[in-house]
C-alpha cells in the first residue's frame, strides 16, 4: 500500500493543527455554526442527532493492519466501542465529542491516516475495487493511479466549495466491483495493444434523489492526462453547475440539462487549454507511486494442498464459506477473504467492535501480508491468502463472529445507519435489515435464493444505494410514521440498472413478509440457473406486484 | 474600502486608507473611484476606454454568474479587478481568480469582496487574489493569520503553476 513520505504526512499533521485552531474558535463563540459548518464537513465531522460522526477516510478501501488498530483504539477510547464501514469505503465513529475531535485526528495522523474530504461540496474519497492488485479478472492495479487523484483531490484551492459533493471511482477489471456508473466521474482503466494505459472516462452518475447512470464522456484518454480532464470536468463543473438548489446541484444535473454532447464539448474546450501543461502525469510519478503497491513475495504454494481439500470435504460449514466468502486471486494458491460484517441479528450491516477490528489486524498480520481492504458493500478483505490457511483463518473469523457464509446473498445488506444516528433519515434502516435478516436466517433457503443484492436507505440521499441493489428498500415519511418504498431490477457494475418501484410504501412489520413473497416469485419464476435480477429483467414486475399486492385487483 | 489585506513583496500588509468603493448597485456613495459590476462598467465608460486608448477611471468587480474571459479586451485599461464572494460557500470565485492570472493574463490587484474569512484566504491567495477585502464585521489583523494555510499543496495553483510530483522531481 501507499506509504507516506515527508510532504504527505506534513499535510496531515498541519491539517490536525489547523483544525484542532478551528475547533477552538467555535468553542470559543468566534466562529458561528454556519462559518464553522464547510470547515468541519471537510474534516469529515457531522452533527448527528445524538452526537458528532467522525468519517475518517479510508482510501480507495485500503488499510494496514496498525491503521486498524488505530481505528480500534479510537473506538474504544471516543466512541462506544465499535465503528460503521460505508459505502465509500470509508468509516464513521458516531459517538464522537467536539472537543475530542483534534486528539482523535493526531492518533490518526500517526498512522498516515486523516478525515479530510470525507464529506462536504469537495472531492470526496477516491474509491475502487475491494480486489483491487489481486483480483484475477483485474487487467491492470488501479490504486497508484487513484493515489495520484487522491493527493491532486486533497486541499486542490480551486475546488473546496463545489456546487455539491463529488465522488471519483476508478476500476480496471473485467467485473465492476467500484459501482463506477454512480460516480459523478468514473473511470475504466485497461491497456490498448501497446500496452500503454487508457481511460473510459464516465460523467454524471450519482443516485440521490435523482438516480442517474453515467454516460461515456471520453473514450481512451491517455493516463498521462487524468489529471487535467478531471480538472477540466471539475472546471466547468464549479463554473456552471447549479448552486440555487442543492437537490439540483450534482454534475448530473448539469449534464442531464446540457445533454452529454454539449457537456462534452465545454470540457473539451478547457481542456485544450490545460492537456499539454504541467499537469500531465510523468512516468517518473507514476513509479514512483506505483513503488508501494507492489505485490509482496507470495510464498509459493503446493498444486495439490490435500488438507485443505479434506478439510473442504470433512466440514460443510467450512466448505460453504470458502465457496461464497473467498474471491479468485492472481496468484495460485491464494484467494481473497471476505470477511462478513453482516452475522444478522448481532450488529447492524457494517458496524464492527474494537475488538473485531484488533481481531482482523492479527489475522492480517497472520495469514494477509499486513493488509485489510475495505469493501463497498461494507465487508473486510483479506485481499492476501493462502489457501493453506483458510481452514486456520475461518476458525478465528468464526470466532470473532465474522465468518458468515453470505457474501453476495441477500442477508449480505447493504444499510446506511439511517433514523438511529442520521438526522437527514426519514426513517430507520438498521431494525428493517435485521429483521430481514432474520426472516432468512434458514441458510438453506439463503444459499438456494443465490445471489441477490438488497440495498437499504433512510432517506433520498441514497447512502445505502438502494436504486441499485437487486431489492431497494428506501425508507420514506408518511404524516409522521416511517414506512419503506421498494424497488427491484436495480444493478451494480457494467450491466448497472436502477430498480424500478413495484408499488406502495409498506410498514416496517410488513417488509421481511414481502421480501419472502418476491423470492418466492422468483423460486417460482426462475429458469435454470438464472438469478434474481435476471428473472426480474426476463418477467418484469407484474408478477412480483401480484403478490405482494393481492388486493388491488379487487379495489380496482 | 476598510479591512482590506494587501500581499506585498514584504509580505501582507494591512490597508486603512483603500479609496476604493464596491458600488454594485451604482446607488452607493462613493468618495473616491468606484468598482462597478461588469453590466455598469461596460455602460459606463467612454469610446476611449474600451477601445483601450485611456485607462478607466472605474474598477469592475465580476459577480459568480459572470464569464471572466469578458474582461480579455479590458486588461490594459483597468485599474483594479474585484471578485464577488458572495457567501463564502460559493466557491465559483476561485475558478474566476485562477482563470484571470493562468489564461486570461491579468497581472494587476486582484481583490476578493464580500463574504471574505480567515478560513478560507488561503485558498484565494493560491487562486490568485493578492487582495482580499475581509468581511467588516471581522477583524483583518485576525484574518491575516488564514493567508498561509498549508506548506503542502499536491496540485498547483496560479502561485506555484508546477504541481508537487514535478516539484518533488526537480530536488532530488
Amino acid at each position: 500500500m501507499y506509504h507516506y513520505d515527508e510532504y504527505d504526512r506534513a499535510l496531515v499533521a498541519e491539517r490536525v493543527a489547523q483544525f484542532r485552531d478551528q475547533i477552538s474558535r467555535r468553542l470559543s463563540g468566534e466562529l458561528s455554526e454556519e462559518e464553522f459548518l464547510p470547515l468541519r464537513l471537510q474534516n469529515g465531522l457531522y452533527l448527528q442527532r445524538h452526537a458528532y460522526m467522525l468519517r475518517v477516510a479510508i482510501p480507495y478501501g485500503t488499510l494496514s493492519a496498525d491503521q486498524l488498530r488505530a481505528l480500534a483504539s479510537v473506538a474504544r477510547d471516543f466512541d462506544r466501542g465499535y465503528g460503521h464501514f460505508t459505502t465509500r469505503q470509508n468509516i464513521q465513529f458516531n459517538w464522537i465529542e467536539l472537543e475530542q475531535v483534534g486528539d482523535i485526528l493526531a492518533r490518526l495522523a500517526a498512522v498516515d491516516m486523516h478525515a479530510i474530504q470525507t464529506s462536504g461540496n469537495c472531492v470526496r474519497n477516491i474509491s475502487t475495487d475491494a480486489f483491487a492488485g489481486v483480483a484475477a479478472d483485474e487487467v491492470l492495479d488501479p490504486r497508484p493511479l487513484a493515489e495520484i487523484l487522491r493527493q491532486w483531490s486533497t486541499i486542490n484551492p480551486e475546488f473546496l466549495y463545489l456546487p455539491r459533493k463529488f465522488k471519483i471511482a476508478l476500476c480496471s477489471a473485467s467485473e465492476d466491483r467500484a459501482a463506477v456508473m454512480m460516480h459523478d466521474i468514473g473511470l475504466y482503466l485497461y491497456r490498448d495493444a501497446a500496452d500503454e494505459m487508457l481511460f473510459d472516462v464516465m460523467v454524471g452518475g450519482g443516485l440521490g434523489r435523482t438516480p442517474i447512470l453515467s454516460q461515456p464522456i471520453r473514450r481512451a484518454l491517455p493516463w498521462q492526462h487524468l489529471l487535467s480532464y478531471v480538472e477540466a470536468v471539475l472546471r466547468v463543473y464549479n463554473r456552471h453547475g447549479r448552486r440555487d438548489n442543492k437537490y439540483k446541484a450534482r454534475i448530473k444535473i448539469l449534464v442531464k440539462a446540457l445533454g452529454i454532447d454539449a457537456f462534452a464539448r465545454e470540457v473539451e474546450a478547457e481542456w485544450q487549454h490545460i492537456k499539454d501543461g504541467p499537469a500531465e502525469l510523468t512516468r517518473a510519478e507514476y513509479e514512483r507511486v506505483a513503488a508501494s503497491f507492489r505485490p509482496p513475495s507470495y510464498p509459493p504454494q503446493p498444486a495439490v494442498d490435500l488438507e485443505f481439500g479434506s478439510a473442504l470435504a470433512r466440514d460443510a460449514g467450512f466448505a460453504r464459506w470458502v465457496q461464497r466468502n473467498t474471491h479468485a486471486h492472481k496468484q495460485p494458491g491464494y484467494v481473497s477473504v471476505t470477511l462478513s460484517t453482516k452475522p444478522g441479528a448481532d450488529m447492524p450491516p457494517g458496524d464492527v467492535t474494537a475488538e473485531q477490528m484488533e481481531q482482523v489486524a492479527l489475522m492480517a498480520d497472520r495469514f494477509g501480508f499486513g493488509e485489510i481492504r475495505v469493501a463497498h458493500e461494507q465487508n473486510l478483505v483479506l485481499p492476501d491468502v493462502a489457501k493453506a490457511d483458510l481452514y486456520a483463518l475461518w476458525q478465528q473469523a468464526c470466532e470473532f463472529g465474522l465468518a458468515t457464509a453470505n457474501i453476495g446473498l441477500l442477508t449480505d445488506v447493504i444499510a446506511c445507519p439511517g433514523g438511529d444516528y442520521c438526522s437527514l433519515a426519514n426513517a430507520k434502516s438498521i431494525p428493517v435489515a435485521q429483521a430481514i435478516q432474520q426472516r432468512f436466517a434458514d441458510l438453506e433457503l439463503l444459499q438456494d435464493l443465490g445471489e441477490i443484492s438488497l440495498n437499504i436507505s433512510g432517506c433520498m440521499n441514497a447512502c445505502g444505494h438502494h436504486h441499485i441493489g437487486n431489492i431497494g428498500i428506501l425508507g420514506v415519511d408518511k404524516n409522521g410514521s416511517e414506512w419503506y418504498q421498494l424497488t427491484i431490477g436495480g444493478a451494480q457494475g457494467k450491466l448497472s440498472a436502477l430498480g424500478k418501484v413495484i408499488g406502495p410504501a409498506f410498514s416496517a412489520e410488513d417488509v421481511p413478509e414481502v421480501i419472502a413473497q418476491l423470492a418466492e416469485v422468483y423460486r417460482e419464476q426462475r429458469q435454470g440457473t438464472e438469478r434474481f435480477v435476471d428473472t426480474v429483467a426476463r418477467v418484469g414486475l407484474a408478477p412480483f406486484k401480484a403478490r405482494v399486492y393481492p388486493a388491488q385487483e379487487v379495489r380496482a | 474600502m476598510n479591512n482590506l489585506i494587501r500581499l506585498t513583496e514584504h509580505g501582507p500588509e494591512r490597508v486603512n486608507e483603500d479609496l476604493w468603493t464596491l458600488a454594485l448597485t451604482g446607488e452607493e456613495p462613493a468618495d473616491g473611484p468606484r468598482i462597478l459590476s461588469l453590466t455598469a462598467w461596460l455602460q459606463c465608460q467612454p469610446e476611449s476606454v474600451l477601445s483601450g486608448q485611456e485607462p478607466s477611471a472605474d474598477a469592475v468587480c465580476l459577480q459568480p454568474d459572470d464569464e471572466a474571459e469578458r474582461l480579455q479586451p479590458y486588461l490594459a485599461v483597468l485599474p483594479l479587478i474585484a471578485v464577488l464572494f458572495p457567501s463564502f460557500r460559493d466557491g465559483r470565485g476561485y475558478s474566476q481568480a485562477y482563470l484571470l492570472r493562468t489564461r486570461i493574463g491579468w497581472t494587476g490587484e486582484l481583490r476578493a469582496v464580500g463574504d471574505v474569512l480567515r478560513d478560507q484566504l488561503s485558498h484565494m491567495r493560491q487562486c490568485g487574489f493578492d487582495a482580499f477585502a475581509v468581511r467588516e464585521d471581522k477583524s483583518a489583523e485576525d484574518a491575516i493569520k488564514g493567508l498561509n494555510g498549508m506548506s503542502v499543496l499536491y496540485g498547483r495553483s496560479a502561485i506555484e503553476p508546477r504541481p508537487l510530483f514535478r516539484r518533488r522531481a526537480s530536488e532530488c
